[in-house]
């Protein structure tokens, strides 16, 4: 039989109603179902979450690092989108 | 668990090294410098990602071959709470394991080639596994001291300039604490006990506290690698500084259980406030790893075996899983 590696699948974890999902690492599994199976006996031992998602790693589309400056530099220059770029008179108050 | 001189055995540089300007080379520097992590998909030296290849695989691997010398006693354990604490502890050094080939994967070295690696004797472990445990003591020794070297040397592991490792070690080192408290209590329990249980407690100490030591690897001026490793801040502290550390801790908790540790040249040093303690003998460590200890031959053919028993269900989940996509698709 050819050799074949089990896909890789990234496990992401949520903690608590109201918090995100975040990322806790990766797991290798045959299929969908068994990767929830690994990932609950891998990551959740100690009652971490109460809700997983799983995906294989191939399926995630990534920016790349060599272009971070290039590719978040459009965000750099528009600083009147934060609020600290007005200046508020004094006397003007609840704005 | 589970670190031992794992900055050992650098590989010879390859071809790509060659390839990298030194302009590169420096602002990867200054990057660590700065302490900031670097990331699976960030540029990095050859052989930056070749060091920790090899030092995430050969943890790994000493987590997974780890839970044979416990799994030893798991049918054998006094009781039922004894027998589900053990059983907790060598499923979290299977999760350990795992978290780590994860890591290392990141690299861009697969599982397969790391595992085929350590079934060929290629990649190295932890020389601990590769002593017998003979006794039940041996699991309070193994957790207490074992596990407590392990704490040492991984706590500086969480701000390891990687950042899939530095994130791994985190979750390790929570769960590490469980399992040093459990061998200390085991520990603690035969001390309490009988006098032949205590007698059987000071055995597993008598046993354990050498190769234990020798956890930490080759003493500073031995250590050819830690430099390197340490720029790159993949190593905080050296093993001779994370050695001392753990006899500083380790000789008053053998104090409180009334066993006396196997070195006649133990003694504590007021002036500096360290113990000074006795030599270590260097060839019994290099013969182990070497692959002459009690254990060796035993441990990789029960991990070889139990791969290739395993094969069967490796295939079928494969083909499961296939079956299932091709039902989906359809």
């Amino acid at each position: 039989m050819t050799h074949k590696e089990w896909p890789l699948y990234e496990v992401f974890i949520r903690s608590k109603a109201g918090l995100s999902h975040r990322h806790a690492g990766s797991i290798h599994a045959a299929d969908d179902q068994m990767a929830l199976d690994a990932a609950r006996d891998t990551y959740t031992r100690r009652s971490e979450g109460i809700s997983l998602w799983v995906v294989r790693s191939s399926e995630i589309v990534a920016s790349d690092p060599a272009e971070t400056s290039a590719f978040f530099e459009p965000a750099e220059d528009k600083i009147y989108r934060h609020p600290t770029f007005y200046e508020i008179p004094d006397g003007v108050e609840n704005l | 668990m589970y670190t031992q001189g794992l900055d050992q055995k650098e590989q010879s540089s390859d071809k790509r090294d060659a390839l990298e300007s030194a302009a590169d080379l420096e602002a990867f520097q200054k990057r660590i410098d700065a302490e900031q992590k670097i990331e699976a998909k960030d540029w990095m030296p050859a052989a930056y990602r070749r060091t920790l290849v090899r030092q995430i695989s050969q943890h790994a691997h000493s987590e997974i071959i780890g839970m044979q010398p416990e799994g030893n006693w798991l049918t054998r354990a006094p009781t039922l709470k004894r027998k589900a604490i053990l059983l907790a502890k060598v499923q979290d050094e299977a999760g350990h394991g795992l978290y780590l080939y994860g890591a290392g994967e990141t690299l861009g070295t697969s599982r397969d080639e790391m595992i085929a690696d350590l079934l060929s004797g290629k990649a190295k472990y932890s020389s601990i596994f590769n002593y017998p445990t003979l006794t039940w003591a041996d699991m309070g020794a193994i957790g207490w001291l074992v596990d407590g070297a392990a704490i040492m040397n991984q706590i500086p592991l969480c701000r390891c300039s990687y950042g899939p490792y530095a994130r791994a070690m985190v979750r390790i080192c929570k769960e590490e604490s469980f399992h040093q408290r459990q061998g200390f209590d085991i520990m603690r329990e035969l001390c309490r006990g009988t006098d032949e249980q205590k007698a059987m407690a000071q055995d597993a100490l008598n046993r354990w506290w050498w190769p234990s030591i020798m956890m930490f690897g080759p003493s500073d001026k031995d250590s050819k690698h830690s430099a390197q490793s340490m720029a790159w801040k993949i190593k905080r502290f050296s093993n001779d500084e994370l050695r001392q550390k753990f006899i500083d801790v380790t000789v008053p908790q053998a104090d409180f259980l009334g066993l006396r540790v196997p070195d006649d040249d133990l003694a504590f040093d007021d002036e500096t406030g360290h113990y000074r303690f006795g030599a270590i003998d260097w060839s019994e460590l290099n013969d182990v790893i070497a692959g002459n200890g009690p254990c060796n031959k035993q441990r990789i053919a029960k991990r070889r075996k139990a791969h290739d028993d395993g094969a069967w269900v490796r295939e079928a989940a494969i083909a499961y899983g296939e079956k299932h996509a091709t039902k989906a698709a359809a």
